[in-house]
């Protein structure tokens, strides 16, 4: 069939564009195995590097022993922070404005702490002279609770900094304090809490985990010498900012640095900070002039590399008789670990943690994040969400549940009686942001549909009468969640990276027989973006998605962006990408009319095409303008058919989902079972339901994970419990169960294409759905709030604390 | 995660292991599958200077069952042991034992011998092998001999093994009656928070008349719960002989706290996991 003979809906489905569950461009190559990841780079000459790690949480190294290291043939040198010092290169800034020792700079303060780094002709004579660096230490008390750091027996942990009374994000109060952040009305909200009819108060704590991506960190750096340029590839998640962090530090002219992100076997927010393997790495390059490569194995990626999480919530909110919500409190205690190195927005020192107002509508609320030191691994990364959004809904999601129990109200009637209406959007929350908009009510009530939610109290009350009657050892929960996001960060006016803007970009090229490039600032790390960002721009421009090459990651050719991460790629490079596709729309109009002879205005976009007004038999498809673009003079137009976008978005964008769980337990082992998982997303404008889907499934997994095991725990004098896939529990097929995904479609009034971004929702709303089946489940026996991780032994010791082994 | 260096031998005959390992002394571990010798190496907590790799000896890789007899050449796979029609009739239990163990990528790779050589209490087949009653054949410089299972640990990686032997096949009667290996884990691959292993036979009388239990991974060694065992014999089985049978288990265990959780917890969970290894023998007996 010939394209004049195709009707506009055959057109359109040819395009593959939004909306079309396109088959993920990417998968025949990963699925073969012929992924191109950082460990798979092999160079001549190349060198590996390889640390020696401290096995002590807190002391100081007294002395360095390196000489039976340097006999091993192979071994090239030794580096410690003695070496670094002359290029100012011990210590590196971190992205929250603090600073971290790059090799250990005369004490120690995490255990796995990198010390000295060992570069040798391959990675098994490395890790042999790993083992014969001596290193002298003399231990130190180790601080693990940061409930205790401000004790006066606390050890000091960052003599460093240990008079500074001023830090990145204001005053400190002790050597072991980071900052303190508030946002909203402290005194309005207390005084309301002392006279409020109810009050309900619960410590929440989301323990630490850690985002344990398949691929580990890594980078491969090549200086080469004649040219003067360095190539690093590496993990990461946002090149062009290591590119510019690099020139920084090392100096050299940042149009002598490229940065390639090849493919990336996962990041989930541990690959977005800037790591002393990669400094190393570089040094060592320069150093002996050949590639040398890093790559951390399994155990040093739990214990070294960026951690997520570990917030202590204290909460109180404030309620009518009724249920109306009138207020909340919020005091977190922010482990930060020895060196600040989370990853936020330079203004936001907790993130978007202010979002923990959720989907309701509270009046008055106060906010204060305490950060602190401890011997522990740095990081604070956004664990697969938005900077601190799964903390702020987790927190939330509770609270509603420990509020309704002390109204002794249905959760879900709780929620609905206080949800943002639809006419309020877009909305201002107590705590700062305008969210764009939501449709909570239709969403909840969907979902409460979906499962029967009335059909499952009633089974739920039977269950507890027959558990009480001694007729059964399972319990049922019902873990209900309506999470709110703030994703898309976001407005250059308020975000950025070590003082870079968030915006992101889009640079396409139309070639002459009508098929194209476009190449974005950000990098995928799985998402999909070859597929996705392909299908926003056949919508844009008519160009079908197949004839359409996604690239990112290589700084020489991208244009600039702030990578992916914080489910952002979606909302603003997904943004650039539609906003150049428009551009080059708006050049091809004028060549389309030129080449119909009628006045630009006298044609109008038809799919594919330029048709004109009036007259649909004469048209000119984006095919045609584009050869033509190339081939003819066209007066007063460029040859040519280009664009770029940068875009800085006006707003984040906030999708939200309502999500709900029904889970046995048995309490004698503790064992749990999913017995069903309903999912409502709504993010926006759906590009490709398939990849959602996909998206959806991985992200409730992680957040299965997280809240029914996963954790990085340390012992009480700062050893790592859980620093091996022996007990780091990651899901397998066996442990994770159907889901039931469902949407609702509220687009971003905002966003170019109404899109908002759904790649963190699943782990954001899950987490707090399946520890509310827990909470829920014991809710009968007196239960308010037991902790997460909710593993066996932990599910067991809640029924054995309410007496129910008696 | 890389181990420290070592050479690698590969006899092509039990003789020739026997003596290479006679030879090399200290300084060499034979290796079967390597799902616990290769982490051990790659942690560096076990760095031997020499691995003897028992897979291109081919009289150690068969499954027998002759005159009620089961016999396992020590390099038989976990998948093997699953896969085998003669022994899912002669010892059910096998089967259902081994289908735990990890996942499948791993019982392609994981051998019987190893399993039980090791000393490893968390491994699935120590206590298996107790409750069947059976036998180890050693081989060593001055000849074979045999061990029973239940004489066979003494403490976590130490048995009666000399070091210098080689753990060749395993033996023991085909059972009857009822089976049941249960296991509570906390994912697939894990090893047991508790596991239990029981055999039961249901007379004429509708009485038990052969009992045997033993449980994984609740002491440093596996544990044969004898006493247990023979008060269930002659009696009926019910909820008062179950939990009699429970108790005098959790009288044997001696867990200790991991994070697995804490020894309070895996002893209940023991108790749960044996009530319902009994319960399912039971109910096939």
């Amino acid at each position: 069939m010939n394209a004049e003979a195709k009707t506009i809906e055959e057109r359109q489905a040819a395009l593959k564009g939004l909306g079309t569950s396109r088959k993920r461009v990417e998968d025949a190559r990963f699925t073969q195995g012929k992924g191109n990841y950082v460990d798979d780079i092999k160079m001549p000459d190349m060198l590996f590097g390889d640390f020696v790690r401290s096995q002590h949480p807190h002391a100081y190294v007294k002395s360095i022993d390196t000489s039976a290291a340097l006999e091993v043939p192979g071994v090239i040198a030794v580096l410690t922070a003695k070496d670094l010092e002359p290029l100012g290169l011990h210590w590196m800034p971190t992205l929250a404005g603090d600073k971290q020792m790059v090799l250990a700079d005369g004490k120690v303060l995490f255990q796995g702490q990198e010390v000295a780094f060992v570069i040798a002709e391959d990675r098994y004579i490395a890790a042999d002279a790993v083992d014969l660096v001596k290193v002298e230490y003399e231990p130190l008390q180790p601080l693990v609770d940061p409930f205790k750091a401000e004790l006066p027996d606390a050890p000091i942990l960052r003599e460093d900094i240990a008079d500074a009374k001023e830090g990145a994000h204001g005053a400190r109060r002790h050597p072991n304090h980071i900052f303190t952040w508030e946002q909203g009305d402290k005194d309005a909200t207390e005084s309301i809490l002392s006279s409020a009819p109810v009050v309900a108060e619960e410590m929440v704590y989301y323990h630490r985990t850690h985002p344990c991506p398949l691929e580990t960190c890594g980078a491969v750096a090549s200086m080469d010498k004649v040219n003067g340029k360095l190539t690093l590839w590496g993990t990461f998640q946002a090149p062009h900012v290591v590119r510019t962090v690099a020139s920084l530090l090392s100096g050299i002219a940042e149009h002598n640095i490229r940065v390639v992100s090849p493919d990336i076997g996962g990041g989930f927010g541990n690959k977005v900070g800037v790591y002393p393997g990669y400094v190393c790495a570089i040094v060592a390059s320069i150093v002996t002039g050949k590639p040398v490569k890093w790559v951390e194995d399994r155990m040093e990626n739990l214990s070294s590399t960026a951690f997520a999480r570990d917030y202590w919530m204290q909460g109180k909110i404030a309620a009518t008789p009724e249920g109306k919500i009138l207020g909340l409190w919020c005091h977190t205690t922010a482990d930060h670990g020895a060196f600040d190195a989370c990853a936020d927005p330079t203004k936001y020192p907790a993130g978007f943690m202010n979002i923990c107002t959720g989907s309701y509508d509270i009046p008055t609320a106060y906010l204060a994040v305490d950060g602190i030191y401890t011997n522990k691994a740095p990081g604070g990364v956004a664990y697969r969400c938005s900077f601190r959004v799964t903390e702020a809904a987790y927190f939330i999601e509770r609270m509603v549940e420990v509020l309704a129990i002390k109204l002794n109200m249905d959760a879900a009637e709780l929620r609905r009686i206080n949800f943002i209406k639809k006419e309020q959007f877009p909305y201002q929350s107590a705590l700062g942001w305008e969210y764009d908009s939501g449709d909570y009510h239709t969403a909840w009530d969907k979902a409460l549909a979906a499962v029967n939610y009335k059909g499952l109290r009633e089974e739920q009350a039977k269950q507890v009468q027959a558990f009480k009657a001694g007729e059964t050892r399972t319990l049922m929960g019902i873990g209900l969640c309506h999470f709110t996001e703030i994703v898309g960060a976001g407005p250059v006016k308020n975000c950025d990276l070590l003082g870079m803007g968030m915006f992101d970009s889009c640079e396409i090229r139309i070639h002459p027989t009508g098929s194209a490039i476009a190449r974005l600032g950000t990098i995928s790390q799985g998402q999909g973006h070859a597929t996705t960002f392909a299908q926003i721009l056949a919508s844009e421009i008519g160009i079908s998605a197949d004839d359409i090459t996604i690239e990112e990651g290589d700084t020489d050719t991208a244009p600039y962006g702030l990578g992916t991460y914080g489910s952002r790629s979606t909302p603003v490079a997904g943004a650039a990408t539609a906003m150049a596709g428009r551009k080059i729309r708006a050049k091809a109009q004028m060549i389309a009319a030129y080449l119909l002879e009628v006045h630009d205005n006298d044609v109008e976009w038809e799919v594919d095409r330029f048709v004109v007004k009036g007259a649909p038999e004469r048209f000119k498809t984006m095919k045609e303008v584009a050869f033509a673009s190339y081939t003819q003079a066209i007066p007063g137009v460029e040859p040519g058919l280009e664009a770029v976008s940068y875009y800085d978005p006006p707003n984040m964008t906030y999708p939200f989902g309502a999500y709900i769980c029904v889970m046995d337990i048995n309490v004698d082992t503790g064992e749990t079972d999913i017995r069903q998982f309903y999912a409502l997303d709504d993010c926006g404008t759906r590009i490709n339901p398939m990849i959602i889907e996909g998206q959806v499934h991985g992200g409730l997994t992680e957040a299965l994970a997280i809240a029914l095991g996963q954790e990085i725990a340390y012992d009480e004098l700062g050893n790592i419990k859980t620093g091996s896939l022996m007990d780091f529990f990651i899901p397998t097929s066996w442990e994770t169960p159907d889901y039931v995904t469902d949407f609702t479609e509220t687009p971003s009034p905002h966003h170019p294409i109404g899109a908002k971004g759904v790649g963190e929702s699943p782990n954001v709303g899950g987490v707090p759905a399946f520890s509310n089946a827990i909470n829920d489940a014991f809710k009968a026996f007196g239960l308010t709030h037991t902790h997460m991780p909710h593993d066996h032994w932990r599910v067991w010791k809640t029924a054995n604390d309410l007496g129910m082994h008696a | 995660m890389i181990p420290g260096r070592f050479d690698y031998h590969q006899p092509e005959s039990l003789a020739a292991a026997v003596t290479l390992l006679s030879e090399l002394g200290d300084d060499a571990r034979v290796i079967a599958g390597g799902h616990s010798l290769i982490p051990m190496m790659k942690l560096r907590l076990a760095m031997p200077e020499h691995l003897i790799d028992l897979k291109a000896i081919g009289d150690l890789k068969h499954i027998t069952v002759a005159d009620g007899v089961v016999s396992i050449g020590a390099m038989t796979t976990q998948a093997e042991l699953i896969g085998s029609a003669a022994l899912a009739d002669a010892a059910p239990i096998v089967k259902e034992t081994a289908l735990q163990i990890a996942d499948p990528q791993i019982r392609y790779q994981g051998t019987i011998g190893g399993n039980v050589a090791n000393g490893d209490p968390g491994n699935d087949m120590p206590a298996l092998m107790q409750c069947l009653d059976a036998s180890f054949t050693l081989s060593g410089p001055n000849g074979q001999r045999e061990v029973r299972a239940r004489e066979f640990y003494e403490a976590a990686y130490f048995t009666t093994r000399d070091d210098l032997e080689i753990l060749t096949r395993v033996t023991f009667a085909a059972h009857g009656g009822g089976y049941a290996y249960e296991k509570q884990k906390r994912k697939i691959g894990d090893y047991a928070t508790a596991a239990a292993a029981v055999l039961l036979s249901k007379g004429a009388d509708g009485a038990c008349s052969s009992a045997s239990i033993a449980m994984t991974n609740l002491a440093d060694t596996p544990i044969y719960c004898e006493e247990a065992s023979s008060a269930m014999i002659g009696a009926g089985i019910d909820a008062t002989s179950i939990e009699t049978a429970v108790k005098s288990c959790l009288e044997c265990i001696e867990p200790v706290d991991d994070n697995r959780g804490p020894a309070e917890f895996k002893k209940h969970a023991a108790g749960m996991v044996l009530k319902r290894a009994i319960d399912s023998a039971w109910s096939r007996a």
